[in-house]
């Protein structure tokens, strides 16, 4: 049984199909990425998966449980942590208190502690910052944050939603080595990029997808090499 | 001069109650981008609750101050739950829907509160009981304060105190603060968005009735639409401060009752409901947003 499971899922935005039986598949301790222009419902797939959309079809499986008709905060603490597009940090909370509501649903105040300090080690640049307002942050240091932040649930699985988004090109790299030293910690990561290259060089499978279907999916070595992806996502 | 600071006094106290007032609107609104116009009607039967709890705690025979914290805690309490039920039952199947929506229903409890306590309490205006006896105080250089003034400013500054804790420095605080920025993202961290909602307006509720307690120590005739013009009055107060912004309700409560006092004692009575408006015109002629609040572009 893979840690998750996406079965058959239809997603209606009003009337908008978004997505059409997707079928999507995540092993313990994988990256997956899914690929695919804007509007092909890769974000859509994401916050089903978290809850935070309802599914008109199919189902989310998530370590056996169907987990389908849970609402998104419960989702959290099942183990299924997301950073969402855009980041969406609490721009008037500090860093702190920004990682502090990462771990709401812990009770754990010493094991808290403990992460919080692990993410700064992770994210240096973020304990430089600490007391300052997130909303303050420069676009890759939220992203940053908003990893961290995911991070501070303790998730297996963790969604992450464009993390290269209009970050500065040589802090996109740093961002993606930190992703795969996430994923070697035990997490297992699935990620939406338009930044197909950089998401197929660190993912272990990939998954195309093209207005609310998945057409593709390999091993993330042999998409990078397929034609069609070459030509529709990597610039030939 | 003793004059002046005489009406100073009188302002604060008076602007303090609707900062307690003010404080509802800006939380709820911050929140739900709701303007939540049954506010000032649980003001008024936070103080309905008070004249009953007055009643069962016999607080005004052999009246002592641990009584008349009694009562008011008995208000603050079951307004919250009132707050609770007008949430869940009025704005929560709303909440998906376009915005004039909620806002009609908004009106829809105003009008059910001020009709059924009509039906409930009868239109006649009630005595509130002396649960704390008046007495002055002489401040020096001429002016005068009451105890029960004493009262309301120590009441309500302990109240805005605790909130500030409450918002700031603890995790429900910090949750409220999360969803009022982003929905969202606050069940992403795991927040109940509904729970934090629910509380809000229980918080929000409680903080009128206690406004509601506190006018009827000193002005002891309630009656059922006795919530309408301050209600309206601290609505706003929190868009003179900002609407949404927490420091932003109680300065403008405080600036509208200071307002108040002055013209009612340097000009005339009759102008006294008028400089509520007048103040609400300026503010929206010249700084939109409020004085603490951030000009917000909407986006098309």
């Amino acid at each position: 049984m893979s840690q998750l499971q996406v079965d058959g899922l239809d997603v209606y935005y009003g009337a908008v199909h978004a997505l059409k039986g997707v079928n999507v598949r995540a092993e313990a301790g994988e990256i997956v990425t899914l690929i695919g222009a804007n509007g092909a419902g890769k974000t859509t797939l994401l916050r089903t998966i978290s809850g935070l959309v309802p599914a008109k079809g199919g189902r989310v499986m998530f370590e056996g449980k169907d987990i389908t008709k849970i609402p998104a905060h419960e989702i959290v603490a099942l183990g299924i942590s997301q950073s969402p597009e855009g980041r969406m940090v609490f721009a008037n909370l500090s860093v702190e208190d920004n990682l502090e509501l990462g771990a709401y649903r812990r009770k754990d105040g010493a094991g808290v502690r403990k992460d919080r300090d692990a993410m700064f080690q992770l994210f240096p640049r973020l304990l430089e910052r600490r007391k300052q307002l997130s909303g303050t942050l420069s676009g890759g240091e939220q992203q940053m944050l908003a990893i961290a932040r995911a991070l501070m649930s303790r998730p297996r699985l963790l969604l992450l939603d464009e993390p290269s988004l209009g970050i500065a090109p040589l802090l996109v790299r740093d961002i993606f080595k930190n992703i795969v030293e996430i994923n070697r910690g035990g997490v297992t990561v699935l990620l939406v990029e338009q930044n197909a290259h950089m998401a197929l060089s660190i993912a272990k499978r990939g998954y195309v997808l093209e207005t609310g279907k998945v057409v593709l999916e390999d091993d993330a070595a042999k998409l990078a090499t397929n034609d069609e992806v070459r030509a529709a996502y990597l610039g030939g | 001069m003793s004059e002046f600071l005489q009406q100073l006094v009188n302002g604060v106290t008076w602007g303090s109650v609707y900062a307690l007032i003010a404080l509802g609107y800006t939380m709820v609104y911050g929140i739900l981008r709701l303007i939540n116009f049954a506010h000032g009607d649980v003001y008024m039967l936070g103080a309905f609750i008070g004249l009953y709890a007055s009643g069962w705690f016999h607080a005004a025979e052999n009246p002592n101050p641990l009584k008349a914290l009694l009562v008011l805690l008995t208000s603050m309490l079951l307004s919250a739950g009132i707050g609770m039920v007008i949430e869940r039952l009025a704005y929560k199947p709303v909440r998906k829907s376009p915005r004039l929506s909620a806002l009609i229903t908004a009106i829809g409890v105003s009008l059910l509160l001020e009709n059924g306590g009509l039906l409930l309490f009868g239109a006649d205006p009630k005595f509130f009981p002396q649960i704390i006896p008046a007495h002055n105080i002489s401040l020096g250089m001429g002016v005068v304060i009451s105890n029960q003034q004493v009262i309301v400013l120590a009441v309500s500054l302990a109240l805005m105190i605790g909130l500030r804790t409450l918002v700031l420095h603890t995790k429900v605080g910090k949750a409220m603060q999360a969803v009022s920025h982003n929905h969202m993202a606050a069940s992403l961290m795991g927040i109940s968005v509904d729970s934090i909602i629910t509380f809000t307006f229980m918080i929000g509720s409680a903080l009128a009735a206690a406004a509601g307690v506190l006018v009827a120590l000193q002005s002891p005739k309630i009656e059922p639409l006795m919530g309408i013009m301050p209600g309206l009055k601290a609505f706003v107060a929190a868009v003179l401060g900002g609407i949404g912004n927490i420091p932003g309700a109680v300065v403008g409560g405080l600036v509208m009752g200071v307002a108040e006092v002055m013209v009612t004692g340097y000009l005339s009575s009759t102008y006294r409901d008028a400089i509520a408006f007048v103040l609400l015109i300026v503010i929206l002629l010249v700084r939109p947003a409020g004085i603490f609040g951030k000009a917000v572009t909407e986006k098309v």
